[in-house]
């Protein structure tokens, strides 16, 4: 512990603090919106928007490279395509509630695949594997502006209308009887989740971001009794398991992304194995 | 407005994908009338409720609830479904719950959702009315099927409708708690109109002056006509008739006179 607590001082390693910093301000949102989708059971939904957000990135750096877009970052191509997956996994559950399943995996391929084949095709040393399980050697101060923005907007949007999620969440067909537009908000809320998955791809990856919005809340899920106790509990699991994670991973040398799911399994476990409902 | 029918509905027809469920059907109901539906499974009752809220749209004839198109109703109507199929597990209390009864209010608060000072008044008003206001800050998954019915009755309530539409409120409830609600609906009845689907005809005969045949058509009988010969019509089989007297009982030491 006492080696991660020197790296954060060291003026060589910025990107551990950014690192630090990013994971605390995501954590926040991850505890709102990963109760959401937890309560909801809508945790596949997330892992295809999560999984199709590749394509995007695969998108931007193939154009920045290829078409000469410097502007093009990465994760403006996340973005992109985590908004597009939500929206279209959105509309096919709302308008053939059948096939919803079918649509979903397609999304989660479809997107996996556009990336991998494009970031191969990329000139020079494109590492896939730093999308895919994050690297936090990549961390920049806009990293880390993109994702207080995120939060921001996600966490204001969850607070104002909170209500009307809980309402959404736990009985649809209650809430369009009074009025309120579920469908809409059924579809931001899946927005919301594709802006929340964005702020952490780069320190856990894409394929691994989705234990960290579902694991926390699930085992906040063990004990709260409303929703926002659950988010409270979950956002400070999910800062607990980022900040243990990066101190392994600096003292014992380790890959962040998969040491800060692995404990999060651990405690998930533990949890499962303690709680009263699981 | 009082002359105006409650529900009317005209030569309607509904199928689900080709099988035809209601045909035919013609039925007013006036404001303040208090009506039962009654039929066997399957038959159309949920169907025929579901069509009042808008929720399913006829494919033939026209159905108005208080003179609008259903859809646009929706804020006068208060609706208690057949299933509380709600994961269990949610994490929200009972208060919650009712409260959102008051979801799709006026101005700033009602387009945010939140809720005002009159709107929790209104959820524990709606609570007491159900005898459950007890359990207000409880966790809705520390509750049994009957208590979660009745906290899904007062969040119908909590609307504050003109027309109630209760869909089997008394499946999972105990012999007590339907002698109350029986009370309850008859408080209510002074000032809404009722439809309350039921399968328990002794509790239906009691409360209301008419009843809704519904099987794929619709007949409306005053109670007094509801002989054995066309209940059985109707079920083709054997329902619980004239038990009602065990209501009578049991609500002698209530408010009930």
């Amino acid at each position: 512990m006492g080696e991660f607590w020197d790296a954060l001082q060291d003026p060589n390693y910025p990107f551990l603090r950014y690192a630090l910093l990013a994971g605390a301000l995501s954590s926040l949102c991850f505890g709102v919106i990963g109760s959401y989708v937890v309560a909801r059971r809508i945790t596949y939904i997330a892992a295809a928007i999560s999984h199709s957000v590749l394509g995007g990135i695969g998108a931007a750096v193939y154009l920045r490279h290829a078409a000469g877009w410097s502007w093009c970052d990465p994760m403006y191509g996340a973005l992109a395509a985590a908004l597009l997956s939500a929206l279209l996994i959105g509309f096919v559950s709302i308008a053939a509630r059948q096939r919803e399943d079918t649509v979903i995996s397609a999304v989660w391929a479809v997107g996996m695949a556009v990336g991998l084949l494009l970031l191969a095709k990329t000139p020079g040393n494109i590492d896939a594997m730093s999308y895919l399980i994050g690297d936090i050697h990549y961390i920049s101060r806009d990293d880390l502006a993109l994702v207080a923005v995120l939060d921001l907007v996600v966490l204001g949007t969850a607070w104002l209308l909170h209500n009307k999620f809980v309402a959404v969440c736990f009985d649809e067909e209650f809430a369009a009887l009074r009025g309120v537009q579920a469908k809409l908000y059924y579809l931001l809320l899946l927005c919301l989740v594709a802006l929340a998955v964005l702020s952490l791809v780069r320190i856990v990856g894409n394929v691994l971001v989705i234990a960290l919005l579902t694991l926390p809340a699930a085992v906040a899920g063990q004990l709260a009794h409303r929703l926002w106790q659950m988010m409270a509990l979950a956002s400070a699991v999910c800062l607990g398991l980022i900040v243990a994670g990066l101190a392994l991973s600096c003292t014992y040398d380790l890959l962040t992304g998969p040491t800060i799911v692995l404990l999060a399994a651990v405690v998930y476990l533990l949890a499962a194995a303690r709680g009263r409902r699981t | 407005m009082s002359t105006q029918p409650a529900i009317d509905i005209r030569e309607v027809s509904f199928a689900y994908s080709g099988a035809t469920v209601l045909e035919d059907v013609n039925l007013t109901v006036a404001q303040r009338e208090t009506l039962c539906v009654v039929g066997p499974n399957g038959g159309g009752k949920t169907t025929l409720l579901k069509l009042m809220l808008g929720l399913l749209q006829p494919n033939k004839g026209e159905i108005r609830v208080f003179g609008l198109p259903p859809r646009l109703a929706r804020p006068k109507v208060g609706y208690m479904p057949q299933h509380v199929a709600h994961d269990r597990h949610f994490p929200i209390t009972v208060e919650e719950v009712v409260l959102m009864g008051r979801l799709g209010g006026r101005g700033l608060s009602g387009m945010l959702g939140w809720y005002t000072k009159a709107d929790r008044a209104a959820a524990v008003e709606a609570l007491r009315a159900v005898g459950m206001e007890a359990a207000l800050r409880w966790p809705m998954a520390a509750l049994s099927g009957g208590q979660r019915q009745r906290v899904v009755l007062a969040r119908a309530i909590c609307t504050q409708p003109e027309l109630l539409l209760l869909d089997e409120p008394t499946a999972n409830v105990d012999t007590l708690a339907e002698a109350q609600l029986f009370d309850l609906l008859g408080q209510l009845s002074r000032r809404m109109t009722i439809l309350v689907v039921s399968h328990d005809l002794g509790f239906v005969t009691h409360l209301v002056e008419k009843v809704i045949c519904v099987n794929r058509r619709v007949a409306v009988h005053p109670t007094g006509e509801l002989t054995g010969q066309t209940i059985r019509q109707l079920y083709g089989g054997e329902v619980r008739m004239v038990d009602h007297q065990r209501n009578l009982v049991l609500s002698t030491g209530g408010s009930h006179g």
